[in-house]
């Protein structure tokens, strides 16, 4: 375990000193954004820029006959009406196919329907107007030809064999399946002293970013290359998505995400729609600006989570686990997402089921469906609170067949430090973890034996309430080892450039880009440490794909982990650069020099030699006075990747309290808990928002979120008054607490934390109702909990025909 | 969505605001605070041509007493109902009522006149005006016609009132001292309309429940009397009957399924806030 106190490459102090680090600096943003004075795409505005509204499908599944346009481009103020057609012509289709999963399968997606619809929303024709409203006006006006088709919209029902087929030469909608075979599960399972099962429904989410997705396309017929404006996560995946479907040579793309509200991994995945913009602007020769409203965004953005998992765990007569189960079946959506592909959610579920316990046997199958809905993409967790769900739930139920206590059972069955690191049978790789720790702190936090005589005491009183527990894994910051082998050119190294004003204040350009989540704060924290300046003396420069170092962006719970490894580098770099300056300057020996408050510190002495502003000022300008042979050199770029590492894996354990009203169905929120470990934190204010968010959105989808759709794959819930978003006034205080184990690879030892929140917090939930309705004889099998679904648990218990379903 | 194209006048008078909608019939619709036409002027789901903007017509805001009546101007805001004295004075059902109506914001510029007006089977207001015997006066070009609260509801988003009418005043009798009253509701998340509600005003007599008035929200296409349910429930003095209430309550009104929710569970949460609304009656009195 590294540690600064005794990283023999880390100047004293820098992680253990009265420095930056670990203090809760507010988020560099948060005055300037308060004050109205952000910028994001919809402020944007160029000269001779049109406005671009969709004429979406209004069908799941229908053939495009014959479009006619020609009352809409007669409408006042519309320059263009431009067909999927016309868009293909100059614009490659998308492939979303992952070449490390062998059998996964998908179709050419165009960026807009050409022939054929497979989802209602999906982008057909397009209307350049003066304004968004006359192209509103004008794309109403558009008649096309539509040939319904039968559609498919359950996964179960679209691996029938009389199920309409989304991509004909596919043959049937099969996307991908994979298999996990270890030890002897069969065995096992007939040995056990018990057996405990669960089935599980997921319904489809949309992650819901505060400001939609959007971007302004400029293309400059004169010099053949592209800007654009967008509200996005990663620059870099744009730019080359631009320049290899639009055949724009890389280094005339320019990609510019401005101030971007919120991400949640909605804003990294691949939107046709996106790119058929800036292949329009080619098209036209002019600026084009497109902004998703509300009510496309949720037939346009990526939808997740839309799954049925069976599992099963056998355990031994003394409560230890011998071996787990798990089915999961997924459906994507319509293609898979290109670049991140899809298949994520399912490998995720399989390969970290079970990942914090020991246990030997383990057998199980994802498989992934095309169906006629939005496309499935990475969001906030991925698949990890599949696996989360299904080993807590079935971890209570062991614990209840046994007669014990859920948190003894957990307690037992973790993996131990001393067997640290290992691999968990679905082939998670674990280097170090803190689950004992954090389960300890947690039940300290909440009381636990206290809210449990409370529990049993009201439960004779008639009112039920649910202790849930929920232990996991978060796999952050994944590798090259992951992206490298499925050739996505998805970069998941990170750069960082420090630079050193004449002033003696710092500027950093970071390739990591920050959606609200407050890493550039952190990675501002790093570089002021690293060189003994006040985190106001850094300005950060970050969401340019022209200017700053290649990266990768905001996605996987990265920018911390990697991003602030390199700006570590970059700026430890820089600071021997600084003292070697600073000696040529005071004729002394650099290695008898530190930066503290601004200053070059003799450290023998301890008395300051010169300001950092003086350094800048010989450094740039009386070069005149160094000696002949003397570069200054202050600005400095580093990276960062793990090369040989899948990824750097933290860990959690969240606790809630809940009522549920048996005459309602109605569940209320008593209290949330939430410990985490994400390695060294740099900033515990970020970081706790980070989990608290993370949270909010878990119990969202616990409780409230679903896409509705009907038989015929229309959405019935697409707007905010229907699609339920979790608000305040039904969340519970959610108290965050830590336990610190450093990344061991690392200098800096942070580990990701942006997806902790929501793993846990949807594993919790499940594992609390269930326990709530358990002294009832009910179960709950499908999330959200609706007062409906709730009732119907109820009601199944009361009929005495609980059977799992 | 941006709506599409409409014109927008702001009149300076009732008579002018009325003489507008008289001289451009169906094309032109009362704009008052706005907060559930200019959602489906921006959904694209109407597209009139004129809006009649009468939020300056600072007569029909106040909110007095008189007498036996508490006069509440059609233009009052939430907000002003659910801070006045005289309404948690002598109408203490709308008081409770309010906490349930939306959220801050919305309840900053929502009308009182024109969520009765706009007559949605799901707010909460329409169904305290029949419950509370409300005489509703209405201004066309003929003068003013009183309606009581009871026939002016017609179905979804239908009432008794003339395109060229406009609702100016609400009269709401005193709720007389000793009345029991109870306002239930519930929504999946504060501020929501209800998946269902009901405001309910009483007596106990003997020790069984009298002179019941019972609207539900949420459950059919508009607030009616529940007679059924008052019938089954009238006189009862001992717990009530879940299953009783749900049966009268699918005489009273027609339920219907909706995505993510039976009709069969509506009909047993309105029966559960039934039961919850006479208890509780019956604890206050």
């Amino acid at each position: 375990m590294s540690d600064g106190s005794s990283d023999p490459t880390l100047p004293a102090g820098i992680l253990d000193g009265d420095t930056a680090i670990g203090k809760r600096v507010p988020r560099e943003s948060a005055k300037r954004l308060v004050a109205g004075r952000g910028r994001y795409v919809g402020d944007i505005s160029l000269p001779r820029m049109l406005h671009l509204a969709f004429l979406r499908s209004p069908y799941a599944h229908a053939i495009i006959g014959d479009i006619d346009i020609s009352a809409a481009a007669a409408v006042p103020g519309v320059t263009h009406v431009i067909t999927g057609r016309q868009v293909a012509e100059v614009c490659a289709p998308l492939m979303g196919v992952a070449h490390h999963r062998p059998g996964h399968r998908s179709a050419p997606q165009h960026v807009m329907a050409v022939e054929k619809t497979c989802w209602q929303g999906e982008p057909v024709v397009a209307v350049l107007a003066e304004s968004r409203a006359i192209a509103e006006d004008a794309a109403e006006l558009i008649e096309v030809d539509w040939q319904d088709l039968p559609a498919v919209v359950d996964a179960a029902d679209a691996l029938s064999p009389d199920a309409p087929v989304l991509h004909a030469e596919m043959g049937d909608n099969l996307a991908f399946q994979f298999d996990v075979d270890t030890g002897d599960a069969d065995a096992a399972f007939a040995a056990a002293h018990t057996v405990v099962e669960h089935d599980f429904r997921f319904d489809s989410q949309t992650p819901l970013t505060l400001e939609p997705r959007g971007l302004i396309a400029d293309f400059d017929p004169s010099t053949g290359g592209i800007t654009v404006h967008h509200s996005g996560q990663s620059p870099f995946q744009m730019q080359d998505i631009l320049s290899e479907n639009l055949g724009i040579p890389e280094h005339r793309v320019r990609v510019i995400c401005p101030d971007v509200g919120g991400g949640f991994g909605l804003k990294v995945n691949v939107y046709g729609d996106e790119i058929a913009v800036a292949a329009i602007s080619k098209i036209v020769g002019r600026p084009v600006r497109f902004l998703a409203d509300r009510l496309e965004s949720f037939v346009s953005d990526i939808h997740a989570r839309d799954h049925v998992v069976t599992a099963r765990m056998a355990v031994d007569a003394d409560g230890a686990i011998t071996a787990m189960e798990m089915d999961d079946l997924a459906a994507l959506g319509a293609y898979g997402m290109a670049r991140r592909f899809s298949v994520a959610e399912g490998m995720m579920a399989v390969t970290m089921m079970g990942a914090p316990y020991r246990f030997e046997n383990y057998r199980a199958r994802t498989r992934n469906v095309y169906v006629n809905k939005p496309l499935v993409g990475v969001y906030r967790g991925v698949g990890m609170p599949f696996a989360c769900v299904a080993q807590e739930v079935l971890a209570d139920k062991a614990a209840a067949a046994l007669d014990m206590d859920p948190v003894a059972f957990r307690r037992q069955n973790y993996r131990r430090l001393d067997e640290l690191p290992y691999t968990s049978p679905g082939g998670a790789k674990v280097d170090t973890a803190s689950f004992a720790a954090c389960l300890d702190k947690l039940t300290a936090a909440m009381d636990y034996d206290h809210l449990r005589a409370e529990q049993a005491e009201l439960c004779g009183q008639g009112v039920w309430r649910g202790i849930g527990i929920a232990t996991f894994i978060e796999q952050t910051a994944y590798g090259p080892p992951y992206y490298g082998p499925s050739l996505a050119r998805i970069s998941v190294q990170d750069g960082c450039t420090v630079k050193l004003e004449p002033s003696g204040k710092v500027r950093c350009i970071t390739s990591i880009t920050d959606q609200g989540q407050g890493t550039w704060t952190g990675i501002a924290q790093v570089v002021a440490s690293s060189l003994g300046i006040p985190v106001d003396d850094v300005e950060i420069h970050a969401g340019d794909s022209a200017t700053t170092p290649f990266g990768g962006g905001a996605w996987a719970s990265r920018g911390m982990a990697i991003g602030g490894e390199a700006a570590l580098k970059a700026s430890l770099a820089l600071r021997a650069n600084i003292l070697a300056l600073a000696g040529a300057i005071t004729q002394a020996d650099p290695a008898k020099l530190a930066l503290r408050a601004g200053e070059v510190v003799n450290m023998e002495t301890g008395m300051a030699s010169i300001s950092l502003a003086e350094v800048g000022r010989v450094g740039y300008f009386r070069q005149d006075t160094l000696p002949g042979d003397f570069d200054v050199e202050l600005t400095v770029t580093h990276n960062h990747a793990h090369n040989h590492q899948l990824y750097y894996t933290a860990n959690g354990v969240q606790g809630a309290y809940v009522e549920v009203d048996i005459e309602t169905g109605f569940i209320r929120l008593l209290g949330h808990w939430a410990v985490d470990d994400c390695g060294r934190i740099i900033n515990p204010l970020m970081v706790d928002e980070q989990v608290r968010g993370g949270v909010v959105q878990g119990l969202g989808a616990a409780l409230f979120e679903q896409c509705l759709y009907s038989e015929d794959g229309q959405l019935q819930n697409g707007t905010m008054a229907d699609y339920l978003a979790p608000m305040a006034a039904e969340m519970p205080d959610i108290v965050v607490e830590h336990v610190e184990t450093p990344e061991a690879s690392t200098r800096l030892g942070a580990k990701g934390v942006g997806e902790a929140g929501t793993i846990g917090a949807i594993g919790v939930m499940w594992s609390a109702v269930n326990d709530a309705l358990r002294p009832l004889g009910a179960s709950i099998h499908h999330q959200p909990f609706t007062p409906e679904r709730v009732l119907d648990a109820l009601d199944r218990a009361n009929a005495g025909s609980e059977n799992g379903t | 969505m941006k709506a599409p194209d409409f014109s927008y006048v702001r009149p300076a008078s009732l008579d002018e605001a009325i003489g507008l909608l008289v001289t451009h019939g169906e094309s032109a619709v009362p704009l008052a605070g706005g907060q559930s036409l200019l959602t489906t002027l921006n959904m694209r789901l109407s597209a009139p041509e004129l809006l009649v903007d009468i939020s300056g017509l600072d007569e029909l805001r106040g909110i007095d007493v008189d007498g036996g009546t508490v006069r509440i101007g059609a233009l009052a805001r939430h907000v002003d109902v659910a801070t006045s004295p005289v309404v948690a004075e002598h109408l203490p059902l709308i008081s409770e009522a309010m906490a349930h109506v939306a959220h801050v914001a919305i309840r900053n510029r929502g009308t009182f006149g024109g969520s009765l007006a706009n007559a949605d089977p799901a707010a909460e207001l329409p169904a305290c005006a029949v419950v509370l015997k409300a005489t509703l006066v209405l201004a066309g070009p003929d003068g003013q016609r009183e309606v009581a609260a009871g026939d002016f509801y017609q179905g979804l988003f239908e009432t008794t009132r003339q395109g060229d009418e406009l609702l100016v005043e609400v009269r709401v009798p005193v709720q007389p001292a000793g009345q029991l009253f109870a306002f239930e509701e519930l929504s999946r998340r504060s501020g929501d309309f209800g998946i269902a509600g009901l405001a309910a005003t009483g007596q106990l007599e003997d020790g069984g429940f009298a002179d019941l008035r019972l609207a539900y929200l949420g459950c059919d296409d508009g607030p009616r009397l529940a007679a059924a349910v008052a019938a089954a429930v009238s006189g009862q003095g001992g717990p009530l009957d879940d299953r009783q209430i749900a049966e009268a309550l699918r005489q009273d009104y027609e339920f219907s399924d909706v995505p993510g929710l039976s009709a069969a569970t509506k009909v047993r949460l309105a029966a559960v806030l039934t039961r919850r609304a006479l208890d509780r009656m019956r604890g206050a009195a």
